[in-house]
């Protein structure tokens, strides 16, 4: 059966649309997909993210654990910093996309994907080097992310946590709603401002409560994973899975920005990026609009006349443009802006055409 | 929810009213609401024939991908071309603007074996249960 998050009653009471994804019971909407995609681009949407996982880092070697582990420099990190990053296996291949908090000198923690965190953790496990300490803490966490233009306004009068200071990627503690201490990290996944907040199961319910009552008159929507997965397309941000998978490259698949090949210290996957990049990318994985008619889907075949050369990752109708778009891998020389290639849609080839991302910009 | 008493229905929530040989067809008011916010219809060309129970077209919501099944053999008449520039149509009045084709039929007794509206609304009790 289906795990529930601490969140469950909530989304029952609000008339979500309960499916299955990573072994968890999640809301894919409550209202409508669309309605939930313009309020979080307008006014600001609720998510409840609790099925993501949380690993935690500490003792001294924490830092020089992590920077061997993954491909960002953790070692440019302040206390109270985030920085987004990628775990790859000794192929240079995905084994996950994370993001990593410090919280001190010897305490740092990652967020990790609900669907590989036994994955992930044993991963950590058996690669983990120095004199640090591993522990899964994904049940010590409710995760609630809260994204829109008008989440900072809205939360600053529910917690005394200094709202305003936090910058994009840093985080803060601070009381909620007078009660319970909750993380207030100033990231997310869907192209606007907004907070992930970190607070105890028990206290979730509550903090999830009061963000809906005190948006409600401003537009704010609870949201589910249909319009998280829309609002990530649009900024062509990669899920796992789709984008990046342990048969892909970060460089290949346009994260290159966050591998930091000249950090002082050698990290896992790195022999095999630098051979990747020597050798030339054969592939890229870029977003594409349609020209013909259609909605690309993941794994409709990409075709250069008759030749099949890559595929779709991921695919939907853009709630903000109202257009269809499209992200998949094609090869190198079919990359560039305005580069046309053939989506096959249930056997029928449709024209397509390679554009600039994100596709949608505020 | 609402199910007209004088339309027929199909297993796959499609909903067919016959005048004369013509079968006009459509999704139920069950279907738009399962699929949610309806943003492309595929539908065949003018003259394609199909059998009962084949693949005629798509009803794509952001999310989903829904195939359409003939509910009656024929050839196509008819199709609602406004619905390319408004699929939502299908949210808003799927009875009556958002209808998706017309099949002229080739054996009005196909009929016979659609469902009537009190048979449809309890299977859709069964499936909603």
């Amino acid at each position: 059966m289906a795990r529930r998050t601490p969140l469950y009653e909530e989304h029952v009471r609000l008339g979500g649309k309960m499916v299955e994804f990573g072994g968890w019971d999640m809301p894919v909407m409550y209202t409508g997909i669309i309605e939930e995609h313009n309020a979080v681009r307008k006014n600001a949407g609720l998510f409840d993210v609790s099925h993501m996982g949380e690993i935690e880092f500490t003792g001294p070697g924490a830092l020089e654990c992590i920077n061997h582990l993954t491909v960002n420099d953790a070692s440019t990190l302040a206390d109270g910093q985030a920085q987004y990053s990628i775990l790859l296996n000794e192929g240079g291949t995905v084994v996950d996309d994370i993001i990593v908090y410090r919280f001190g000198d010897e305490r740092f923690m990652f967020v990790v994907n609900a669907s590989n965190i036994d994955k992930d953790f044993n991963w950590i496990g058996s690669h983990k080097k120095g004199n640090v300490k591993i522990g899964d803490r994904s049940d010590d966490f409710a995760l609630i992310a809260f994204q829109g233009p008008k989440a900072a306004s809205i939360l600053k009068t529910l917690t005394d946590a200094t709202i305003d200071d936090i910058k994009t990627f840093h985080f803060a503690e601070g009381g909620f709603a007078n009660r319970d201490t909750c993380i207030f990290a100033r990231t997310g996944y869907t192209g606007e401002d907004g907070f992930e907040i970190f607070s105890s199961p028990k206290a979730a319910p509550a903090v999830w409560q009061a963000i809906l009552e005190k948006g409600k008159p401003q537009g704010v929507m609870p949201a589910g994973l249909g319009a998280r997965d829309t609002l990530r397309m649009e900024m062509k941000y990669s899920l796992y899975g789709h984008e990046i998978t342990d048969k892909t490259n970060p460089l290949e698949a346009g994260l290159g920005w966050v591998v930091k090949l000249d950090k002082t210290c050698d990290f896992i996957g790195k022999e095999a990026l630098l051979k990747a990049k020597k050798d030339g990318l054969t592939r890229k994985c870029v977003g594409f609009k349609m020209i013909d008619k259609g909605i690309p889907r993941g794994e409709c075949d990409i075709y250069d006349g008759d030749k099949k050369v890559g595929f779709v990752t991921s695919g939907t109708m853009s709630p903000s443009l109202m257009q269809p778009i499209g992200i998949g891998y094609v090869p190198t020389a079919l990359a560039a802006e305005g580069t046309k290639f053939f989506i096959d849609i249930r056997g029928s080839r449709r024209q397509a055409i390679v554009v600039k991302t994100p596709f949608y910009k505020r | 929810m609402e199910f007209p008493d004088n339309l027929f229905y199909t297993k796959d929530h499609e909903w067919v009213a016959v005048e004369g040989k013509v079968a006009t067809i459509g999704v139920t008011d069950y279907a738009q609401t399962q699929l949610g916010d309806i943003v492309y219809v595929d539908l065949p060309s003018l003259g394609a024939e199909f059998k009962a129970e084949d693949t005629f077209g798509v009803v794509e919501s952001v999310k989903s991908v829904s195939d359409c099944y003939a509910p009656v053999s024929g050839k196509v008449v008819e199709i609602n071309e406004d619905l390319s520039e408004n699929p939502a149509m299908l949210n808003e009045d799927c009875y009556g603007d958002g209808w998706l084709l017309k099949i002229e039929m080739k054996n009005a007794e196909e009929v016979k074996k659609l469902m009537k509206a009190t048979e449809y609304t309890a299977l859709v009790k069964e499936e909603g249960a």
